[in-house]
């Protein structure tokens, strides 16, 4: 008895585990002894359950130590093909080879999740794994920052940049050019073409800006955007504000960089016949913010996102009916179910045109509307020329 | 020789306590309050009269007393507290009105300070990340609370142009926490499951009771004109207030949020109004440049510290507490 609670406490590993909840040892044979037999309960005669107790408590202690042990009824099975005859066997260092019955040692174990913590966080995995905790906790008090926008810094970088990384490098395989253009501090406005059905080539760009430029791009979105459960949560969170005047004067006159994409739904919802043709650019809002503060404007010009999802129709009465701008049918969605709404693997190039200083003009001039036209114009017709050029030098749409 | 203050709404605690710390202070000579019930708890020097702002015995009170700083403060944003709908609209609206009416009649009145709030903003989708004081709401009010203040506004600006020699300070108090405070906000927190519109996150921004309380001191003794919003500094999502509050919540979609508190508010547990849906869906954000470089008022607490404060009155220090004291 001493011997048993002492292997129970030290090493309980290497305690047989497993008598199928049956009394007695397991000793293998269907029927439990006659001994076992007179020791279990019985309706008759309630005595005290003693050697079920004993067996499930190691039992406990082992599931605690290992845990992911093999399921109970198998081990117990395989326990009952080996007679054993006494505990303090067991516990001998030779146990597990002796015994492949008695599961995998602790110490396995714990190489073992040293090795998946090392695979995973790399070499100095401890940290980064306290790093996590610390992150966890924090996010679960609550205990974190955001800015006037709704901007969280800390979940964007860790959790939404990690989870685009992949799907930008492995994926589209983006290729960035002019990455010179992108001014290093104070506010600047890039503006985009807008294709994909679905707006990933915004978040592939701020996925780029992030980790090439090291500055976070201040996306602006459609109202739509913020009325939409979940995306427009999302949308606050990852740093977007909403397209208007006030928002964007904001911003740039706070020193960001701010992402727009004036072709808008019209952009992204345009038919795959009409594929790099840039679309009207909205009112030039953006360009009478950018005078008004006096922030350059980068042009920016994305090859590869028109051919993610080929837009060949539309369901225009059930858009109406549901208020949004359009429903989308691809040659797989909704066809495919959910594998129609993986985007096809097209290789991207992002290139950042020069930028276009608007500081030589004076504020009062953003109410021009002759110059914010020609600026636009100007804008428009870069961003065109350069989509012309990259479709020129690309090989194919999928190499 | 010192002020003789005015303060309307001091039955109710934050009026009371503003009336309070009115008379305390030097430059301030009289402070008299006016209510239709009287406060129920110690007013100190504070000179109660009993009337109705609703007629004009208010005039009276004003050219017997030499009033010549009025501090609107009773406007009631609960129709529980005041018995109805009707009777809160009535008591806003109307009384707004006699008040100002009121003034206008009188010769020794010099300046106004209204407490109005931010949620004439209103919220939705369409509002820019930070209202300034010249913005207006995306979509008027149709009713409530938010409508009351938006016609109160209206009656104001119009007091003020009648009125060019009177100085009319507008306060737009952003959600008012603190201890002591009992507003539907509040009232929202202190629920023991906080309910939440699914998948949206909208953006709080708080004022401390207190410094509520100082900034319509400063606008009284200052009597600067103009309309400010007075916010603490940085903002809060509602996800990040809640697990700050500790308290569990649960996401309902929009309208089982709007059913639940229609249902409250008929079984008298929590005010919760359709536009307190709309700011607990979209949120807000007010521009407080204007409080620093015209009002020159600098809050003692941000939207942050004023919610701590806020939740160290929820959670009673000594009681016990298995989840903090496994974070602690």
């Amino acid at each position: 008895m001493p011997e048993e609670a002492r292997n129970g406490t030290e090493d309980a590993v290497v305690i047989p585990i497993g008598t199928g909840g049956r009394p007695g040892r397991g000793s293998g044979s269907a029927r439990p002894s006659s001994a076992a037999r007179n020791l279990a309960p019985s309706g008759r005669k309630p005595a005290k359950p003693a050697k079920p107790a004993k067996a499930a408590k190691p039992t406990e202690a082992a599931k605690a130590s290992t845990p992911a042990s093999p399921p109970k009824a198998t081990r117990a099975k395989a326990s009952a093909e080996q007679p054993h005859t006494d505990p303090v066997d067991e516990a001998a260092p030779s146990a597990p080879s002796a015994h492949p019955s008695t599961g995998i040692p602790v110490g396995d174990w714990l190489s073992a999740l040293q090795g998946a913590a090392h695979e995973v966080f790399g070499d100095d995995w401890e940290r980064r794994l306290a790093e996590l905790m610390a992150f966890v906790r924090r996010r679960l008090e609550g205990d974190y920052e955001v800015d006037d926008y709704g901007f969280d810094r800390e979940l964007t970088e860790r959790f939404f940049m990690a989870a685009l990384r992949p799907i930008a490098e492995k994926w589209f395989r983006l290729e960035v050019r002019g990455l010179e253009n992108i001014p290093a501090e104070g506010g600047a406005l890039v503006v985009s073409n807008h294709s994909g059905t679905v707006p990933l080539d915004g978040l592939m760009t701020m996925l780029t800006v992030h980790d090439h430029a090291g500055r976070f791009l201040r996306p602006l979105g459609a109202d739509l955007v913020f009325r939409l459960p979940v995306v427009s949560s999302l949308a606050r969170k990852g740093g977007a504000t909403l397209a208007c005047i006030e928002d964007a004067e904001r911003m740039l006159s706070g020193g960001d960089l701010v992402g727009v994409w004036p072709e808008g739904f019209k952009g992204i919802g345009k038919p795959f016949s009409e594929r790099y043709k840039l679309q009207r650019f909205g009112r030039g809002g953006f360009v009478s913010a950018a005078l008004r503060t006096g922030v350059p404007i980068v042009p920016l010009s994305v090859v590869g996102a028109e051919e993610i999802y080929p837009l060949v129709g539309n369901v225009p009465s059930l858009a109406r009916l549901l208020g949004v701008p359009y429903i989308p049918i691809t040659p797989f969605f909704p066809w495919l179910g959910p594998l129609g709404m993986v985007p096809l693997p097209s290789k991207w190039i992002l290139e950042f045109g020069e930028p276009i200083r608007t500081d030589a003009y004076d504020a009062a001039e953003a109410e021009d509307p002759m110059l914010v036209f020609n600026v636009t114009d100007q804008v428009r017709e870069t961003i065109q020329h350069t989509l012309f050029d990259l479709l020129r030098e690309r090989d194919g749409v999928f190499s | 020789m010192g002020r003789v203050v005015l303060v309307t709404g001091i039955s109710r605690d934050i009026g009371r306590r503003f009336a309070r710390a009115a008379a305390g202070d030097p430059s301030i000579d009289r402070v008299i309050g006016v209510d239709v019930v009287p406060p129920r708890g110690d007013i100190g020097d504070v000179s109660f009269v009993r009337a109705d702002i609703r007629n004009p015995v208010i005039a009276k009170v004003i050219a017997k007393e030499d009033v010549d700083t009025v501090v609107h403060m009773s406007v009631i944003a609960t129709p529980g507290s005041a018995g109805g709908r009707g009777t809160m609209k009535e008591l806003n609206v109307i009384g707004s009105m006699q008040l100002l009416a009121a003034c206008q009649k009188s010769t020794t009145v010099e300046r106004l300070v209204v407490k109005s709030t931010t949620t004439v903003y209103g919220s939705s989708p369409r509002d820019p990340a930070m209202f300034t004081e010249d913005m207006g709401p995306k979509r008027l009010p149709s009713s409530g609370y938010a409508k009351d203040v938006a016609e109160i506004e209206g009656y104001v600006r119009g007091f003020a142009r009648r009125r060019p020699d009177v100085d009319v300070t507008t306060i737009r108090a952003a959600n008012v926490v603190g201890p002591h405070v009992s507003s539907p906000l509040t009232n929202y927190f202190r629920l023991p499951v906080v309910p939440r519109v699914l998948g949206f996150d909208p953006r709080l921004q708080f004022l401390h009771e207190d410094d509520l309380l100082r900034v319509l001191r400063h606008a009284a003794i200052t009597g600067i004109p103009g309309t400010f919003n007075v916010a603490g500094d940085g903002l809060m999502t509602l996800s990040q207030a809640v697990r700050r509050l500790g308290r569990p919540s649960v996401a309902l979609p929009s309208f089982a949020v709007g059913r639940l508190g229609a249902t409250m508010r008929q079984a008298r547990i929590s005010d919760f109004s359709p536009e307190q849906l709309g700011f607990l869906t979209y949120g807000r954000g007010v521009d407080t440049t204007r409080m620093r470089s015209e009002l020159g008022f600098e809050p003692r607490f941000t939207t942050a510290e004023a919610f701590a404060d806020f939740c160290r009155e929820l959670v009673p220090a000594g009681a016990p507490q298995p989840e903090g004291a496994g974070r602690a």
